[in-house]
């Protein structure tokens, strides 16, 4: 590994995804519906590429040399949410509309109600795809753009995912990033019990990936990731980051059942003094 | 019985016409699954190597690619054929390209039971209903190798999501090509009855339409090439002037330009519409023009259902 992050940095972003860890679960509350299990577990990887990788994101998007951010796993979108309202580029206030009618934050996340996002994404296996059309896009283009794609694990069971891989190591998408969000467990259970995907590592080495593995709560290791992969330049770069799902909130690391639904009042309550902000639920 | 007169390559015009846009538009790139020699994308490819993606056996996927390299900016076709492009690929086409409003330009070829000796497995006589049932998506089919190039034409000149059904044998050259999307150019005027015809079948539609003018019968053809966006307003004025509609299409008549047809002027102006097409059935492998007439579209079976509507108008006895 190379340089290492600076501990401010590390506590700065801590900080911000603690922020992030908070926004969702009250847009998930008040929504009434929604997926706080991958949102937590995908927070901190979200963070790190909002607030620090993403050299022109989001809030600059009619520049078509911007860095391009996939969340192909479309069901975290309160994550993404509440990261651009900490990030500032939607107001805080407007989380709290998730998933209502006339809402630009769609259940899944929408590029035509929402600018900053840059592919509409849900039905799995394909926000992967996506972004591996972004790359050759930009490699065509001579532009500097990289994509992020951020896939979580029971996606990787689904066939177009792979084919989606597999063209990315074909074409040797040095542009490309896939962040997995391995968090072992998906809507019915263990992704090992269910449908197993490991070898996971060796199976996206075999597809032409630098691959790697991280501790995906562990900025450090992160953004030592994120910076190999930017230094890598002989194809695309994998990382397996290791999560847990509902991670911040001890009731719901862990465990299936938080995969798809939303808190009551007396959970949001303590997940929300677990993650630092007691007695902040907003009204539904 | 093979198609009559002059026939033309509608695959072949499709594949002329890539290599011209993609000489006018250094921005248009291709994609195909490993079908580039028969969709004829292979002659861009020969031409433009570089902005040609032969992204193999991975339909689905390659919908999602067509679509990420379109929402930076540039006109993508993707081809394949339509039992892959429209079927294997449905849902990566509902999302990828039209949820997000791709300006992805998908070009089946191999549409409907013409597919001929493959068989039922690869003759994809539901996609027009698929297709036509997407938000936002265009969908054309040629009557022939003109229409092919100006349709083609038209749909990358406009932006959003389109879907081109072309059909794998040599058409009859019935049109001047002259094509417009949401129009549905008139072959033939007529005021006894109304014929609409889709694709292949625009030729047999002219052929009933001619023999029955022998007989003192004025019969109106139109040719729905645009299917979405359709020609509502001459779908209606010939439901008015003609008073009764034939619809061919070789497609299912459970969800295709039949159904659109007798919905529209049943909410309109009710007339007596027939359709002709693929009934509710999956095809099987023969000689493509013996399967037309196999599965109900034959010139007999049509100037047939012709004769009953005009019937039905007190036209003939």
């Amino acid at each position: 590994m190379a340089e290492e992050a600076s501990a401010e940095l590390i506590a700065s972003l801590r900080a911000r995804a603690r922020e992030v860890r908070q926004e969702t679960i009250r847009a998930i509350y008040v929504a009434g519906s929604g997926h706080p299990g991958g949102s937590l577990s995908v927070a901190d990887l979200l963070t790190a590429l909002l607030f620090h990788e993403l050299r022109s994101g989001p809030a600059d998007a009619p520049n078509p040399d911007r860095d391009r951010l996939v969340l192909s796993k479309g069901h975290a979108a309160p994550a993404l949410y509440a990261a651009l309202a900490v990030h500032g580029e939607i107001p805080r206030s407007e989380l709290l509309t998730l998933r209502q009618l006339g809402s630009r934050l769609q259940g899944h996340v929408d590029r035509t109600t929402l600018p900053y996002v840059e592919a509409s994404t849900g039905g799995l296996g394909q926000g992967i795809g996506m972004a591996v059309g972004m790359a050759l896009d930009a490699r065509l283009a001579h532009r500097p753009s990289r994509v992020y794609a951020v896939l979580s694990d029971g996606e990787c069971q689904a066939g177009p995912t792979w084919e989606a891989l597999m063209a990315g190591g074909h074409y040797r998408l040095s542009n490309l990033v896939v962040l997995l969000d391995r968090n072992g467990l998906e809507t019915d259970g263990p992704t090992e019990a269910i449908l197993g995907i490991e070898p996971i590592a060796e199976k996206l080495r075999a597809f032409r990936y630098h691959t790697l593995e991280i501790d995906g709560h562990d900025f450090g290791q992160i953004l030592a990731a994120l910076a190999d992969a930017r230094r890598f330049a002989d194809g695309p770069t994998a990382i397996v980051a290791r999560t847990v799902k509902g991670k911040g909130v001890s009731f719901m690391e862990g465990q299936p059942s938080w995969h798809g639904r939303a808190p009551n009042r007396a959970e949001a309550e303590k997940a929300l003094a677990e993650l630092g902000a007691p007695g902040e639920v907003p009204p539904r | 019985m093979s198609a009559p007169g002059r026939t033309e390559s509608l695959r072949d015009a499709y594949g002329q016409t890539l290599v011209e846009l993609g000489a006018a538009d250094p921005n248009l790139v291709v994609l195909d699954a490993d079908l580039s020699g028969s969709t004829r994308t292979s002659l861009f490819g020969q031409r433009f190597p570089d902005r040609f993606f032969n992204v193999g056996v991975m339909e689905p996927t390659m919908m999602a690619i067509a679509a990420g390299l379109a929402l930076g900016g540039r006109t993508v076709f993707a081809s394949s054929f339509s039992v892959f492009a429209a079927g294997q690929a449905y849902n990566a086409v509902r999302q990828s390209i039209a949820y997000n409003r791709a300006n992805v330009k998908i070009v089946a070829t191999h549409g409907g039971l013409l597919v001929g000796a493959d068989g039922g497995t690869h003759q994809m006589v539901e996609d027009l209903g698929l297709m036509r049932g997407l938000p936002g998506m265009t969908v054309i089919v040629p009557a022939d190798a003109p229409t092919t190039r100006a349709a083609v034409r038209a749909v990358a000149a406009r932006d959003g999501p389109a879907f081109v059904r072309l059909t794998r044998e040599n058409l009859p050259v019935v049109t001047d090509g002259t094509f417009e999307v949401g129009k549905a150019p008139e072959l033939r005027p007529g005021s006894d009855l109304t014929i609409v015809a889709v694709g292949a079948l625009v030729a047999r539609a002219l052929e009933v339409a001619d023999d029955l003018a022998t007989v003192g019968l004025s019969v109106r053809v139109l040719d729905f090439a645009s299917v979405k966006p359709f020609d509502e307003p001459a779908l209606l004025r010939a439901a008015r002037e003609t008073g009764a509609i034939l619809v061919l299409e070789e497609h299912s008549v459970l969800t295709g330009v039949g159904a659109l047809v007798a919905s529209t002027t049943s909410e309109n102006v009710p007339v007596p519409v027939r359709r002709v097409g693929v009934p509710d059935v999956f095809g099987e492998s023969g000689d493509p023009w013996a399967l037309l007439d196999r599965y109900g579209m034959s010139k007999e079976r049509i100037r047939n259902e012709a004769w009953e509507l005009l019937r039905a108008r007190g036209k003939v006895q």
